[in-house]
């Protein structure tokens, strides 16, 4: 340690000493994208952009796997190596903030301003941390199937009701085509499980928690919309609408373009991929169970680390990296959300008419935020065990009952978690 | 032994001192820190203070009680019973979530059985745990010989002078070398529930009459699929250990047993198994503290479901430390996992300790 201080004592001095030629100060910051090729590369993009656009800062990104990204800043943060930016899930963000990980974003607020809701990260009535994009999740079909069982296309305004969706199902599992009428995606069980399901909850009229006041979930996770949503959520896998917590990524990952899934309950990140495969896929809202049609909104976020000395600096790169162009190029490449209506434009897919252009309109209109409070890492993981069991076979309100209490238990041993 | 320890051994502690300063540093001074946290409310991410809780998290763990049920009863106090004829009962939830019943509060259904018309239900604080104590013990119980026993079969078939036998040692030890990881994802394949490897080849062999079954999606054969891959993975380490220990037995004493006319069996009965008596030993204590630990596959493969079939304690210390970010509770989990490692070691050793004859 000693050693390393001396080292870079001497460095700064020769920072100083040695001019303007070598004013500019490093910034680090670190990516959850290792692997992706797409991601990378754009990331890389607008480094370099930024790096060759002014002479303050240099910005060296590393990137980490998504799977250990999150282990990784914990650690760092434990011994004190933040980087100076890093990129977040939005979910986890309020955790992080809690817990003195990251500082308020830096930046003025009306250069968010048209920014998507799920794309801003505000926790105790400050920005933290601000997103290029949204994710959504929507209903895969095709045109075709939905010709063939002679189903009518739901819109925004006019979505399916539940019953008329597990009409869809039944007509599906009834014409003996399909493997199964629908697809969930119950192998990822990770944050996928509360971004993609507890809307389904919402729309029940339910919650992981009671957003009211954050100090618990009875109510809201065992009440009586919740105990409706269980009973339906078991019947998708107990009448074998679905398959189950056991499926095997690849069938997951084909199995809606072969044709093995009628209807697939999927992210607008794998749009792309099967435009290309499938012609006449369509994107089509989520069913209204009761209490509005709903998705989850809020994904991966840029922040400044609270340990960071140059917060000016990352919030000038942060500032950079939310342009419209490096926005709409996200979108193009990976699919996603763009997160500014005229970022939209520019893109292939959500621009007026495009083949995605309904996603806008619904992350912007219903995309319901996860539980904006740090207890929801753990909610999280207690939410995904109880749909797991449940899809297993577990009983509802046991279950149900025993997610409230080990949720209730959490946020009192965190004294509230400041709410 | 004190005395030759104590006297002038100046080369021997400094070779031993390497060793002492890793396994102090990574196993003891961890071990200590653990054992503080389960006493307290430690968290992994929390800018709250850190306060002693005393055995409270112990309590949350390990809380049982037994509650019996009455049956419910109709206006004329006949037993109300469902369409199948069982016996109907009131939910468990309605005295673990009643305000009459503070101290069942917060506990969960574990297991029941019934006693005449009442039903008694065990009820636990922590049922995950339950069962994830339990789970861990079935594995052990039945890893031990499955993987004790199979590597020895394969010891003795691979101590042979025949041609080619190292080709046959180096695929048995194969899996040892892969990584757990690799090797769990591979079986997540196998025993994928449509069309696995396994499913498949126990179609073919039975022409077509089988059924497929999702190994890792069902409760009844989950920890079975797993107990079987974890067996086939190890075993090649510990045959490596039996062999090492076949190879020290005297080739004089076989050859004495063959004038002697003895039979195979009577040959392993009285020259092989009395000879492997310290290996088996080894074996024995090795496997059992291994399979406490096992955390991979169930990581890999079935993250501890369908409904908790293969929870195990080591799964739920890392799931709570990091996934919850509850270290106190994790914490605990390992420090009674090691009281319990240490404790059947121990009798372990008791029990296969040296007995002197006459």
């Amino acid at each position: 340690m000693k050693k390393l201080t001396i080292i870079t004592s001497a460095l700064l001095i020769g920072t100083a000493l040695g001019g303007p030629a070598l004013a500019q100060t490093e910034l680090s910051m670190w990516y959850h994208g290792a692997g992706n090729e797409v991601e990378g590369k754009l990331i890389g993009q607008i480094v370099s952009d930024f790096n060759a656009s002014q002479s303050d800062w240099t910005v060296v990104v590393e990137s980490f796997p998504q799977e250990s990204y999150n282990d990784s800043v914990t650690a760092a943060a434990l011994a004190g190596n933040l980087p100076d930016i890093l990129d977040m899930d939005g979910p986890n963000m309020p955790n992080w903030a809690w817990a003195g990980y990251v500082q308020p974003l830096p930046i003025d607020e009306a250069k968010v301003a048209s920014f998507l809701p799920g794309t801003k990260g505000i926790w105790d009535g400050q920005l933290y941390s601000i997103g290029l994009w949204d994710a959504a999740v929507a209903l895969y079909a095709r045109k075709s199937t939905l010709d063939e069982l002679g189903l009518r296309v739901p819109t925004l305004d006019a979505p399916w009701t539940g019953e008329e969706f597990m009409a869809a199902l039944d007509a599906a599992k009834a014409s003996g085509k399909y493997e199964y009428a629908f697809d969930l995606g119950m192998n990822d069980m990770g944050e996928w499980y509360p971004y993609a399901f507890s809307p389904f909850l919402q729309s029940f009229g339910g919650d992981i928690v009671d957003r009211s006041t954050y100090k618990t979930a009875e109510g809201a996770l065992n009440g009586d919309a919740a105990l409706a949503f269980g009973a339906w959520w078991q019947k998708l896998f107990a009448e074998g609408y679905a398959p189950g917590t056991s499926e095997s990524p690849a069938d997951q990952t084909n199995g809606f373009i072969d044709g093995s899934f009628a209807f697939q309950w999927n992210g607008n990140w794998r749009a792309v991929a099967t435009m290309a495969e499938v012609d006449d896929v369509m994107f089509l809202p989520a069913p209204d169970f009761g209490n509005g049609n709903k998705i989850g909104g809020g994904s991966w976020q840029f922040g400044v680390s609270a340990t960071s000395d140059n917060p000016e600096g990352a919030a000038a790169f942060i500032e950079f990296a939310i342009q419209d162009t490096y926005l709409a190029a996200f979108s193009d490449a990976i699919g996603l959300v763009p997160s500014t209506p005229s970022a939209a434009q520019l893109t292939e897919n959500y621009k007026e008419g495009g083949p995605l252009a309904v996603f806008f309109g619904l992350s912007n209109e219903q995309a319901l935020l996860r539980p904006v409070t740090p207890g929801y890492v753990v909610q999280a993981k207690v939410f995904t065990k109880a749909l797991a069991d449940i899809a297993n076979g577990a009983d509802v309100a046991d279950t149900l009952d025993a997610a409230v209490d080990e949720i209730d238990a959490d946020i009192q041993k965190n004294d509230g978690y400041g709410h | 032994m004190a005395t030759k320890l104590t006297r002038s051994n100046g080369a021997g502690w400094a070779f031993a001192l390497p060793g002492v300063f890793l396994i102090a540093m990574f196993i003891i001074v961890p071990f200590l820190f653990g054992f503080w946290f389960s006493l307290t409310n430690q968290r992994l991410v929390s800018p709250n203070p850190t306060q002693f809780v005393g055995i409270e998290n112990y309590q949350n763990l390990l809380g049982l009680a037994v509650i019996t049920i009455e049956p419910e009863r109709d206006d004329k106090g006949q037993v109300v019973r469902d369409d199948k004829g069982e016996i109907a009962y009131p939910r468990v939830r309605t005295i673990t979530r009643s305000d009459a019943y503070p101290q069942y509060s917060g506990m969960r259904e574990w297991f029941r059985w019934q006693w005449g018309d009442n039903a008694n239900v065990v009820i636990a604080s922590d049922v995950v745990f339950m069962k994830a104590l339990a789970n861990t013990f079935i594995f052990v119980l039945f890893i031990v010989p499955l993987q004790g026993g199979g590597a020895l079969l394969l010891a003795l078939l691979i101590n042979q002078k025949l041609r080619g036998i190292n080709a046959f040692r180096t695929i048995y030890f194969m899996p040892v070398v892969i990584s757990i990881v690799v090797i769990s994802l591979l079986w997540r394949f196998i025993y994928d529930g449509s069309d696995g490897l396994l499913n498949n080849i126990l179609n073919v062999l039975s022409f077509g009459l089988f059924q497929p079954v999702d190994w890792l999606g069902r409760t009844d054969t989950a920890l079975g699929a797993i107990i079987v891959m974890s067996a086939w993975q190890a075993v090649g380490f510990h045959m490596v250990i039996w062999l090492s220990g076949l190879q020290t037995i005297p080739p004089t004493l076989y050859e004495v047993a063959a004038i002697e006319g003895a039979s195979g069996w009577q040959t392993f009965r009285y020259v092989t198994w009395p000879g492997l008596r310290n290996t088996a030993i080894l074996v024995l204590i090795v496997i059992t503290m291994q399979a406490f630990a096992l955390f991979s596959q169930i990581d890999v493969m079935t993250k501890g479901g369908p409904l908790d079939a293969t929870q195990t304690l080591v799964f739920q210390a890392v799931e709570r430390g990091y996934g919850k970010q509850d270290i106190s509770g994790g914490s605990a989990i390992s420090v009674i996992l090691f009281f319990m490692v240490l404790a059947i070691s121990l009798t372990q050793r008791f029990l296969t300790r040296e007995r002197k004859y006459g």
